[in-house]
């Protein structure tokens, strides 16, 4: 099937600690730290390849596209899932500022009008914003059924329909729907046996996580092409749905560490001095 | 003024209790504003659920009975109806994975504003400004909508229930509406595993778990007995959830569930960003880890530096003499 995978790069996740508030608060700065593809959306393109593919036969069943709203440099990230074996990009050149909620999902409907995928598979939520949006508000503008916080997919009916198994608070809620769709993937879609295609024989072992690019897949991922879009250029209307007039860092928690090498000493405390049982 | 629709969250045909941290922010504006808040009770259950909800001071409860197995597609156009007639400037429901699913779709049908996870309010010369998480918990941003109206999911670990505030609303049934995507989605059902212990993001006590119990039989033997007797919920680190010890809905953390009880014990756990940032808001952190340099040391206020297959089993004796003795 034709699967669109939308992916946004962020500041080097495991450091998110070291990101700085401008001294009057108007801005985040992420200075100093890498960019890499947001965790969740990599997820997804490992979720869409092994969709997408006959593993133990090394055969493609379909094409996966992968596409990225932000300034030019996000040609890197982009390269990054081709070289994972995507096989075509789209480049959709916004500011940082721009990349709001509704702005994004505005133009991800735009493309999908333009490249009819059978479906659309992203993360559940970028880890800079944290907002878990985009994939409902994108699924709502197109009409379409979702899934989110997909751990398992499996494709039935020739590829018509897909058993998803959403991660919930309360345990794994099962949905079945019809494509065209959206789907959002959590965490656990890159386990071994979260994705069956009817293709890859179901006892196949995928190694845990994202596939890493082998070198071969890094020198074909150059010549693979990167088509470039304007975002004034899809006819959406750009404003922002919100403002964010001020940023600042959480409060510092207080007391230090007081570390003990007993049983004994911890409960006493816990009792006497936190008082916490 | 800012009229404010609660969607509730109803469980097993009854109240979730998530619904009521919602209640909390529905409260905070509409007196802020001097507006008022009304109550949307909606699935399995509604009515019976009406009840319960007619307890928390709303204006009035709507109630949509709607049978069958819970997908957003199929609850979305009643809540976007509800909420359109009413004019509504905000629409809110908890952060739960439920509002998580159905308050961004909703929005997007009023043509609202997401304000997603928010951990804090305030209203300001009429207008409300939301204070959200972001960056795992590194940084928080104030936010302020652009549309006329917002709908806005509320993180539970930072908001308190409402208490009931006697009397009893008015209820009205209303119109259920419907969706073409709706028909294109089918539920297939819900596997959750029933836990005597309290719910993880209400207890006062959270116990959780990390790689290093090695197994689910690990968690059996060695965590559970310390988690009982300290009355505790069980939570996981994500390494543990992805070896399989233990279900997904035990996991703490960014992507995991948010908690913020008295005392939070992490066991095993070596304390990454993205755990910090489910568990960083309890009042007080006990680590017990053998390295003294693991990174939950950051947020923890005692470290008993220990192997936890010694520590922990007599920690459980110990908890449950100290709790006979009362
Ligand atoms: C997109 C994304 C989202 C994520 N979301 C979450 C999330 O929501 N929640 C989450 O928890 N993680 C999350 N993670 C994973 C996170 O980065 C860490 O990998 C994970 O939290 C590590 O789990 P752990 O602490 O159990 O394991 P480890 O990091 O392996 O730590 C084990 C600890 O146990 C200690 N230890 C070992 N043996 C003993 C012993 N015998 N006695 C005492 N101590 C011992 C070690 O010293 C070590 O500190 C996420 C990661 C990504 C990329
Ligand atoms: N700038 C962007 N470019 C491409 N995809 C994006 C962008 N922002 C968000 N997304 C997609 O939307 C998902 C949810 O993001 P969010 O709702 O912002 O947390 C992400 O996991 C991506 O798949």
């Amino acid at each position: 099937m034709k699967i669109l995978v939308p992916v946004k790069r962020v500041c080097d996740p495991d450091n998110a600690n070291k990101v700085k508030v401008s001294a009057d608060g108007a801005t985040v700065t992420s200075d100093g730290l890498e960019w890499k593809p947001n965790p969740f959306d990599e997820y997804a393109v490992e979720a869409a390849l092994r969709l997408n593919e006959n593993a133990p036969k090394n055969e493609k069943l379909g094409e996966t596209l992968v596409c990225s709203l932000g300034p030019a440099e996000v040609a890197q990230t982009l390269r990054q899932a081709l070289a994972m074996g995507a096989d075509r990009g789209i480049l959709i050149d916004a500011t940082d500022g721009q990349l709001d909620t509704t702005v994004v999902a505005r133009a991800l409907k735009a493309l999908v009008d333009k490249e009819k995928p059978d479906l659309v598979l992203m993360g559940k939520q970028t880890v800079d914003g944290d907002s878990n949006a985009v994939g409902q508000t994108l699924a709502e503008m197109l009409g379409w059924p979702m899934a989110t916080f997909a751990m398992t997919v499996s494709t039935n009916d020739g590829g018509k329909t897909l058993t998803v198994g959403r991660e919930v608070d309360t345990g794994v809620l099962t949905l079945k729907v019809t494509l065209p769709a959206v789907v959002t993937v959590d965490l656990r879609i890159v386990a071994p046996a979260g994705i069956k295609n009817g293709a890859t024989p179901a006892d196949h072992k995928y190694n845990e996580g994202a596939r890493y690019a082998s070198l071969k897949g890094i020198m074909q991922a150059k010549k693979k092409a990167i088509d470039q879009l304007k975002l004034s250029e899809l006819g959406i209307d750009t404003a922002t749905s919100s403002a964010y007039p001020k940023f600042e860092l959480p409060p510092a928690r207080t007391g230090n560490c007081v570390f003990v090498e007993t049983v004994d000493d911890l409960l006493g405390k816990l009792r006497t001095q936190a008082k916490a049982i | 003024m800012t009229d404010v629709l609660v969607v509730a969250e109803l469980i097993d045909g009854g109240l979730r209790r998530t619904t009521l941290t919602a209640v909390t922010l529905a409260k905070q504006i509409a007196s802020g504003t001097g507006g008022a808040f009304d109550i949307l009770s909606i699935g399995v259950g509604a009515k019976n659920a009406a009840g319960n909800l007619a307890k928390y001071g709303a204006r009035k409860v709507f109630v949509a009975e709607i049978a069958g197995g819970y997908f957003a597609e199929k609850y979305a156009p009643t809540v976007a109806e509800v909420a359109k007639k009413g004019s509504y400037g905000v629409v809110t429901g908890c952060a739960s994975t439920y509002g998580k699913d159905l308050l961004p779709r909703v929005a997007a049908k009023l043509g609202a504003t997401n304000v997603s996870d928010i951990s804090a309010a305030k209203v300001e010369g009429g207008k409300v400004l939301y204070k959200r998480p972001m960056y795992a918990g590194n940084v928080f941003g104030w936010t302020s909508p652009n549309t006329a109206s917002a709908v806005v999911g509320v993180r539970q670990s930072e908001f308190e229930s409402a208490p009931e505030a006697g009397g009893a609303s008015a209820t009205e049934e209303v119109a259920i509406a419907t969706d073409p995507a709706a028909a294109r989605v089918e539920f297939v059902g819900l596997e959750s595993q029933k836990s005597a212990r309290p719910e993880l993001t209400e207890a006062a006590t959270v116990v959780s778990g990390g790689r290093a119990l090695k197994s689910a039989e690990g968690f059996k033997t060695v965590l559970e007995p310390l988690v009982d007797a300290m009355g505790a919920a069980m939570g996981a680190s994500r390494a543990a959830v992805d070896a399989g010890y233990v279900p997904g809905d035990l996991q703490v953390g960014q992507t995991g569930k948010v908690v913020a009880p008295k005392l939070y014990v992490a066991v095993g756990i070596s304390g990454a960003i993205q755990h910090l940032a489910g568990m960083k808001g309890s009042k007080v952190i006990v680590a017990i880890n053998k390295d003294k340099e693991a990174p939950i040391a950051q947020v923890a206020d005692y470290f008993l530096v220990a192997d936890l297959f010694k520590a922990v089993p007599e920690m459980a004796e110990k908890v449950k003499a100290l709790k006979a003795q009362g």
